[in-house]
């Protein structure tokens, strides 16, 4: 955590020379004029290191201000996600609408210009509360549950936000345009006053969001526990979602309000397919949220027409979709390795018990199994599978020396085949007996639940099912009938 | 105020879009995927902006299909991100319905200099201006947007009343219905396709805002006041088509009490939902809170004997 404390000082000082390398306040019309001149005159490699190296002021805010967003968003979004309230950003980000109209139509009849980010921001941050409050008093207090309390207060709020907006589009004293950023973002009218707040506000909400750590683990993972130690969960509750609230409200101006959402979802959703820990996952989600957040805003500045909100976000997907696909225990491909090689090794060892079982088929009350040769025919009549799949089975089993194809037609075990094939067939006994005597489960039933199991089990488990038996060392016989065609598996 | 044959239509083409938006709605607030329709309405984007660019009208017909499209593909994204990644439900519903809007929103922009669609008309709506753009129909003169609404309208409400008994069967309990042979997943693209349709219709005349505020407020305010589907669709309509006739009314008549002009009708009849919700949940006769309030305490004093009070 220290780390990412550290990370906060460093963006924060570099903002403050940021600050004082310009000395000077760049206005809206200005910033957007200096960055056409610097496009036409500067070759295309020059602007790339511009930009990335943020030696222009006004990328320089933008990209630090998302940064910082990316990382803050990155740190809260992760506890949320856990609380599987990922959509409750949604809902708060939309209920600041209204907070920013009535904000706007205050100020403004005080005689000021209305656009005041810190004043917009208050405004906006009371009824994002507002909104969550009345959404936990929908939960608590209806029979519908929180998808609804969501998209109500989501869309309610926002349609009176509309209204509003209505109102002050009419309004003679002030001209509302700029209040529309706050719904698609608009990072190129950034100035330096919006861009301390966003600072300082970003870098308050992950402090306390650090500080809180272990409470709001607590919560995430088990707030009945919680509550029974003493925490309170409810205002815990509370706190993580007005820390979501700010957030969201800082981020508005920047990547607009529909696209904060993304902030707070996608970092901590790729960052879970990494890690199992809860603090490695809050410092990647933090890490995913500030490359997207510097990428998406370079993007954006480099390549015209661009709106750096939607780069952005198209960035964190992106990361997002990688992490999905090749995390290394939780990633999809991973985990369909590991699941066609598990479905290879039962296919395999279906076979072999299969084999085993004709052979044992033919010891005519000898005690002892040895191993007699089959015809592929009865093989293929052991289960439901088909001759080509078998045929590929066979032909792996072949080239591994676990069985002969004799020139009469017959299959024959190897030796290691056959060994093989009786560790798998006793295991497999050993847990129908378990399951038979232990389990209370009919030997009718019994072939296709070891099925399942059987392919699993650890060799220290099966010692241990033979001790419990008192039946080490013997050959075991079937609990059941054995019969070609048993329930397929 | 005086109520102009203006002011009708504006309230028809509310209604129309309440009607056609709770009859899906009903099934997402049951089905626990009320914020589907917010999703869906945002996640069209691409698919209004790819249907646009290829004709360059509005409302047409590629626009429809690329709309409807997106809003399956939402649904369908959305499952496989929470199947096969194994990400939360409404996290998989966040992540994919932000990028799907964010890569509508560049589209939208990297064509803007030849085309003329305002995201912004897409949330907000100009209801306003609806009885303006007008079709004559059989000599009557007949908004374009009412047209088009009846008949998602009409289109919504045949789907349900044909998928009626596999629609129900499959948001009470889906287990069943898949082992029946009604595949839940199928009915749910269904619905999700009739959302998307519904919002595609809305979005330019009315602002999609009032299509998720339709969706999921009246079903709401409806399963506070009942337990049995076929009188919660009933009673969400109805509900849909006053909040339609509220809204344009405030909207003509709230801001002047306070000196300002008329406002968003779109946003007020967003806003009058609430409203009715919020009468609903106060004051609903079974279990409102007030109500059940008034009689805690009327139990509390007709139980305890008084003596044993003072005592």
């Amino acid at each position: 955590m220290k780390i990412i404390s550290k990370l906060f000082l460093v963006i924060l000082l570099s903002g403050f020379q940021a600050f004082h390398a310009s000395g000077a306040y760049v206005g809206i019309e200005d910033s957007e004029t200096l960055i056409l001149q610097t496009s036409d005159k500067k070759s295309a490699m020059d602007e790339l290191l511009n930009v990335l190296l943020l030696r222009s002021y006004n990328t320089r805010l933008v990209i630090l201000s998302t940064t910082t967003l990316g990382t803050a968003a990155g740190i809260v979004g992760a506890f949320l996600l856990l609380r599987k309230r990922s959509l409750m950003g949604d809902a708060l980000a939309h209920s600041t609408l209204p907070g920013i109209a009535i904000a706007f139509i205050i100020m403004v009849s005080f005689g000021g210009s209305g656009k005041s980010l810190a004043g917009l921001i208050a405004g906006a941050t009371l009824t994002g509360v507002l909104g969550l409050l009345i959404m936990l008093a929908i939960r608590n207090t209806t029979r519908l549950r929180d998808d609804v309390a969501m998209g109500m207060v989501l869309s309610v709020s926002f349609g009176v936000g509309l209204a509003i907006l209505g109102v002050i589009q009419n309004m003679p004293q002030a001209s509302a345009a700029g209040l529309e950023s706050f719904i698609y973002g608009k990072t190129a009218s950034m100035v330096m006053a919006d861009f301390m707040t966003i600072m300082v506000v970003a870098l308050v909400c992950s402090l306390a969001a650090i500080l809180m750590f272990k409470e709001l683990a607590l919560l995430c993972f088990d707030d009945r526990f919680a509550v029974a130690e003493g925490f309170p969960a409810l205002r815990l509750d509370i706190l993580l979602l007005v820390l979501v609230t700010t957030v969201t409200v800082i981020g508005l101006q920047s990547v607009g309000l529909i696209l904060i959402i993304a902030f707070l979802i996608t970092p901590p959703s790729a960052a879970r397919f990494w890690t199992e820990k809860l603090p490695t996952m809050t410092f990647l989600s933090a890490v995913i949220g500030a490359i997207s957040g510097w990428l998406g805003a370079s993007i954006s500045a480099l390549v015209p027409k661009m709106p750096a909100g939607a780069v952005i976000v198209v960035v964190a997907s992106s990361i997002f979709l990688f992490s999905m696909l090749s995390a290394p225990k939780r990633g999809v491909v991973a985990r369909w390795i590991r699941y066609k090689d598990l479905k290879k090794k039962v296919e395999r060892q279906h076979v072999l018990r299969a084999a085993f079982e004709l052979v044992e088929e033919q010891k005519n009350g000898d005690s002892i199994v040895s191993n007699y040769p089959f015809p592929l025919q009865k093989l293929l009549a052991k289960r439901t599978w088909k001759a080509p799949k078998l045929n590929r089975i066979l032909n792996h089993e072949q080239s591994i020396g676990h069985l002969e194809r004799r020139a009469d037609g017959m299959l024959q075990l190897s030796e290691s085949g056959f060994g093989e094939a009786a560790r798998i067939t006793r295991n497999h006994r050993l847990w129908e007996i378990y399951l038979v005597t232990h389990a209370d489960i009919a030997p009718s039933h019994v072939d296709r639940d070891a099925d399942m199991v059987e392919h699993i089990l650890e060799a220290d488990m099966v010692h241990r099912l033979e001790e419990e038996l008192r039946n080490s060392g013997a050959w075991i016989p079937s609990p059941h009938e054995l019969s070609t065609r048993t329930q397929a598996s | 105020m005086n109520w102009t044959s203006f002011d009708t239509w504006i309230v028809v083409v509310g209604a129309l879009c309440a009607v056609a938006c709770t009859l899906p709605g009903c099934f997402l607030v049951l089905r626990k995927m009320s914020m589907m329709g917010d999703a869906i309405s945002h996640a069209v984007l691409p698919g209004i902006a790819i249907g646009f660019l290829m004709t360059g009208a509005r409302s047409s017909i590629p626009m429809f299909l690329g709309a409807a499209i997106t809003g399956v593909l939402t649904a369908v994204f959305t499952q496989w991100v929470s199947k096969f990644g194994r990400v939360d439900r409404g996290a998989a519903m966040g992540i994919v319905f932000t990028t799907l809007f964010a890569v509508g929103l560049i589209l939208i922009v990297q064509a803007a200099d030849h085309v003329d669609l305002d995201p912004s008309c897409v949330l907000y709506g100009a209801m306003e201006l609806t009885p303006l753009d007008t079709i004559e129909v059989l000599g009557v003169m007949i908004p374009r947007a009412a047209i088009s609404l009846s008949i998602v309208l009409l289109l919504n409400l045949s789907l349900i009343t044909l998928l009626f008994k596999e629609l129900k069967l499959s948001s009470f309990d889906e287990g069943l219905s898949n082992t029946l042979g009604f595949s839940s997943n199928l009915l749910q693209y269904l619905l999700m396709s009739m959302v998307a349709v519904t919002t595609v219709a809305a979005f330019e005349a009315v602002g999609s805002i009032i299509v998720i505020a339709m969706l999921i407020v009246p079903p709401a305010t409806a399963l506070l006041l009942t337990r049995r589907l076929i009188p919660m669709i009933v009673i969400a309509a109805s509900v849909g088509i006053l909040s339609a006739i509220l809204g344009h009314l405030s909207a003509v008549t709230v801001p002047k009490l306070f000196g300002y002009e008329s406002t968003s009708t779109s946003g007020s009849m967003a806003a009058a939902t609430g409203f009715l919700f919020t009468i609903a949940w106060l004051f609903n006769p079974s279990e409102g809170l007030l109500v059940k309030q008034f009689r805690n305490t009327k139990k509390i004093n007709e139980s305890v004997p008084v003596e044993e009070l003072s005592s």
